[in-house]
């Protein structure tokens, strides 16, 4: 019956994907700058990615590196201080967002593309009952009258596995635990049949045991539904076993994008491959050294020409202080379909072997970061 | 942030602080220097008449005693006889006060319904023009006190435009439109400093409320700004708000003296200011006890009306 | 809020740039378009008046002997005159023919030595009980929440009237009873801040060097309470000055004929339509002097704001 009224809204609406395999999400060279009193910071500097319907895309970054503005940006909720530089493209379902019409915004964010949020304690509305939240996104959206917003709402906790629905909905967040607020926001996000979920680190806040069981949920009812999403991580290990594709984010920016399984094989940008060595594995012995990524987290204000990883890289030439390398440009070792990556030196070629060897003979890269035989990638 | 306390606790620290209150009003007045029964003893009176006159009134019982007597019979509703007319002084408060209460309710209305949208909407909109006007007019207004404010509107509008009523009361039961007219300008002048404490506290608390991550989350689902203003992110806001209300009204029944002065209306505060002119004591008395008891009962519903607005604070 | 093109048409606010409303879809991307647009820090010029006017009403008010003024209480020959029609009232006479720029200036000094002298009051004595409240707790907090509870009790208004039907008007019993209406807010700001600074390492190590609680409560906590609660001072000043504004207003001030301005607005207040500058120009002394207070404490409590516990 909910597919019924959701296909009806959407021809209504004229949200219908404009070619019957237009990605579901597709992003290309977005720019997202905040005016602030220390300057323009250029959260997200150029930003190109796509995902095809139906598959999970991981989108994993540390801190700053303009993963969680990117997903903002998408569902058009930016800070008023945040500009959008011309140039920016944003499409779902083939849609260009810039050029929506008012029906077409109304029913497309929170129904056609959702979001889940981080940390449940506080992405509730802690003055409405849980059913009262769930009842208002869905007759804003679908219509509904009253009766059959709270069936549905009864029917979408039961579906994201929370015992006892009729209950919940008439207690408020705060009388429920974090895992079982987060399947709440996961029930709104997906109440009206999104084609794309975004789910913006929605385990970091929990508890490691329950971590797992909403991971779980999500891949289930991604599968169920046949919609498209994005898991945006720090974690590689979150997006190890539940992503197709992986995007990897630094300083604003995409610097190596490939199928999972590709990614964690064969990885080619040097900062992709720091990120996968940083990860401590329990069969080592006792005692060893961890290895953390040398330097400071990159200023996105007013940065450096180059590349934007130089100053941490074990293989930084001249070159890349002087040039920004470009996803997918014509860098070697870029030549898998499906694997794109930005870099001048990559991990596994020989330019990136024969850099690495210079720096090495020279005791330094050429931004100056000692180097030693320890630090090869 | 007040958190809840247990209700017996509540309830002692109540009782406590309206025996004292109680206590000081009874005092206060004690404090007069002068002799309180000169209007009432005849010219050269002998010490035994004034002996008796003393006696008659209780005036000769040590302190004490005399204001326990004074207390059981508040109790009862007994607040004696004015000193002056010899009218009961609860029969003048019950006939005054409802004056006063519709003066400091209207009051109090009005300011809701001026700062709501006004506050609300700065808050979604700071540094923007409403917001920067309206925070212009704010500081002048707190600035103006009202008795400089209410003369002013009095040169407007009744003097120079002749639109209003200058002074004076028409009961409701003569004239609905003459009790109208009477009533514009005092509810104004009253209004006009607490609809500004309220925008201002109103508008800062929704900028706090609006960076929190459930507005951020209720965006991303598509409501609109008005269900987000006032379904989502009003009721948090108004905490501070509620608070002020509740101390604004107390407040408010104490503070139309001014008002009634300059409008010449018939409430509590002309009747305690004639009082205080004329030496009747006992009437002074009976009217800050009211007005005080009133003032801490409010406070109190405030405080218990938390639960009802906050989820979060209510016993589990 | 979702905004579509068809809504938004209003030009880029920044040069090169817009916002999510309007993707242009045609320009390529600026390598480097905007910019760095730095913010500079507004000065606060309405604060900045503020202090001037209040330097010059306090000067005025302090040396109003020394200034070539006519006496506030001589009678004159030229009833309710107007302002700037001479040069020997360049503010005009009141129905008894005084002037009103002298008799303003003398009701200055009223208002500002009530105002002020019941705030210094006020400040030391909630302060000293404030801190008291909060660092000795329990049974000092209890007292202390039934006190202010009491005092916060009456309405303020009703208060002072009670107070002066009890007592003879002047300058110290207004300043007293007005102190009172004043100590809870003081003693409230003061014991908060006790609270957070007697928790804080350096007093605990101050006691673990032997010092005594008088010795910790006077060099330690002190001077940090001090900074928060000055600033609220001020404003309070302000609504003190409205306060007993208001009580002469009432005829229950500093008698007659010492001037004040709450008195003079309301003997102004019946040739209002004929010579409305008799209230108007105690009226906007009046307005100055609070507008001033208020700005100047908004501008100090804005300064220590970052740095208090409040």
């Amino acid at each position: 019956m909910i597919e019924a009224v959701v296909t009806e809204k959407v021809a209504e609406a004229g949200l219908a994907p404009v070619e019957p395999d237009a990605p579901a999400l597709s992003v290309t060279d977005l720019r997202v700058w905040f005016d602030t009193a220390r300057g323009l910071v250029r959260a997200v500097d150029g930003v190109n990615l796509h995902v095809e319907a139906g598959r999970t895309l991981g989108v994993v970054g540390e801190s700053g590196s303009g993963k969680s503005v990117l997903s903002r940006a998408v569902m058009n909720i930016l800070a008023p201080s945040a500009v959008v530089l011309p140039g920016s493209r944003i499409e779902i379902e083939g849609h260009d967002t810039a050029t929506l019409t008012k029906e077409q915004a109304r029913h497309l964010w929170g129904a056609r593309v959702a979001m889940v949020f981080q940390d449940p304690m506080t992405s509730l509305t802690p003055v409405l009952t849980v059913g009262r939240q769930l009842t208002e996104t869905l007759r804003r959206h679908l219509g509904l009258d009253r009766a059959a917003a709270v069936t549905r709402a009864e029917e979408l906790l039961r579906w994201v596995g929370i015992p006892e629905p009729a209950r919940r909905l008439r207690q408020y967040p705060h009388n429920l635990s974090g895992g079982m607020r987060q399947r709440v926001g996961i029930a709104l996000a997906l109440s009206c049949s999104p084609r794309l979920l975004i789910a913006d680190e929605p385990t970091t806040a929990l508890d490691v045991t329950v971590q797992h069981q909403i991971l779980n949920l999500l891949g289930r009812l991604q599968a169920e539904e046949g919609m498209a999403m994005i898991l945006i991580t720090h974690d590689l290990g979150v997006v190890a076993g539940r992503t197709d594709d992986i995007a990897v984010m630094y300083a604003g920016r995409v610097v190596e994008r490939a199928p999972t399984k590709v990614l964690l094989r064969e990885m080619r940008h040097p900062y992709t491959r720091a990120l996968v060595r940083s990860i401590p594995r329990v069969a080592d012995p006792s005692h060893t050294r961890l290895r953390a990524i040398p330097g400071r987290p990159p200023t996105v204000i007013d940065p450096p020409p180059g590349c934007s990883f130089a100053a941490r890289c074990p293989h930084a030439r001249p070159r890349c202080l002087a040039e920004t390398p470009v996803l997918g440009g014509d860098h070697p070792g870029n030549t898998t379909p499906g694997h794109r990556h930005a870099c001048f030196f990559p991990v596994g070629t020989p330019e990136g072997d024969q850099a690495f060897a210079d720096n090495l003979a020279a005791g330094r890269t050429a931004a100056g970061l000692p180097v030693d035989e320890g630090s090869v990638l | 942030m007040r958190t809840a306390r247990s209700p017996l606790r509540r309830v002692a620290t109540l009782l406590v602080v309206l025996l004292l209150v109680s206590m000081a009003a009874f005092l206060l007045l004690e404090l007069i220097p002068g002799d309180p029964l000169a209007t009432l003893l005849p010219e050269g009176a002998t010490p035994e008449v004034r002996a008796q006159v003393e006696a008659a009134y209780g005036l000769d019982q040590p302190l004490w005693k005399r204001y326990v007597d004074w207390l059981g019979h508040a109790l009862q509703g007994d607040l004696g006889r004015s000193l002056q007319s010899q009218v009961p002084v609860s029969h003048a408060i019950f006939e005054r006060l409802p004056v006063t209460l519709e003066l400091a309710g209207l009051a109090l209305l009005l300011a809701l319904v001026i700062a709501i949208p006004v506050g609300v909407y700065s808050g979604y909109r700071p540094g923007g023009i409403l917001d920067r006007i309206a925070t212009f007019l704010c500081s002048i207004t707190l600035s103006i006190p009202n008795f400089l404010l209410g003369v002013l509107l009095v040169f407007v509008f009744a003097v120079s435009l002749r639109m209003l009523p200058v002074t004076g009361w028409t009961p409701i039961s003569r004239s609905f439109t003459g009790h109208v007219q009477g009533l514009i300008l005092p509810v104004v002048t009253l209004a006009a400093v607490e609809a500004v404490a309220f925008i201002r506290l109103l508008r800062n608390d929704m900028v706090a409320t609006l960076q929190q991550d459930y507005v951020l989350s209720a965006r991303s689902r598509g409501l609109t700004t008005g269900r987000i203003l006032f379904g989502h992110a009003l009721r948090p806001s108004s905490f501070s708000l509620v608070t002020v209300l509740g101390v604004t009204l107390g407040r408010l029944i104490g503070g139309t003296v001014i008002v009634e002065t300059l409008f010449s209306l018939p409430g509590l505060g002309s009747l305690v200011i004639n009082a205080i002119s004329n030496r009747d004591y006992l009437m002074v008395q009976g009217i800050v006890l009211v007005v005080a008891v009133a003032y801490v009962l409010i406070n109190t519903l405030v405080d218990l009306s938390y639960p009802l607005l906050d989820p979060r604070v209510r016993a589990s | 809020m979702p905004q579509t093109k068809t809504e938004q048409q209003a030009p880029p606010p920044l040069e090169g740039a817009t916002s999510a409303a309007a993707l242009a879809t045609t320009a390529p991307p600026p390598a480097d378009a905007p910019v760095v647009r730095r913010r500079r820090r507004r000065r606060d010029i309405g604060a900045a008046l503020g202090a001037t006017w209040l330097v010059v009403i306090v000067l005025a008010a302090v040396l109003a002997d020394l200034l070539p003024l006519p006496a506030p209480d001589a009678i004159g020959d030229q009833f309710s005159l107007a302002p700037f029609h001479s040069w020997e009232h360049v503010l005009g006479t009141d129905q008894l023919g005084r002037d009103q720029l002298s008799r303003a200036i003398y009701g200055a000094r009223v208002s500002l030595s009530v105002a002020i002298g019941a705030t210094l009051l006020g400040l030391v004595v909630g302060t000293f009980g404030g801190m008291l409240a909060g660092y000795y707790r329990r049974a000092a907090d209890t007292t202390f929440e039934i006190v202010t509870n009491v005092l916060l009790a009456f309405p303020p208004l009703i208060f002072l009237i009670a107070l002066v039907a009890a007592l003879r008007p002047s300058i110290t019993t207004l300043a007293a009873g007005l102190a009172l209406v004043a100590v809870p807010t003081f003693a409230r700001i003061a014991r908060a801040n006790t609270i957070a600074f007697a928790n804080r390492e350096f007093v605990t190590a101050a006691r673990a060097m032997g010092a005594t609680d008088a010795r910790i409560l006077g060099r330690e906590v002190l001077p940090n309470v001090m900074l928060p609660v000055m600033s609220f001072a001020l404003v309070v000043a302000a609504a003190l000055v409205v306060a007993e504004g208001s009580l002469s207003f009432l005829g229950l001030g500093v008698p007659p004929p010492a001037p004040s301005w709450g008195g003079m607005i309301a003997s102004g207040r019946e040739e209002l339509y004929d010579h409305a500058h008799l209230v108007l120009v105690p009226g906007l002394f009046f307005f100055l002097t609070v507008f001033s207070l208020n700005r100047v404490g908004d501008w100090a409590r804005g300064r220590v704001g970052r740095e208090s516990a409040l």
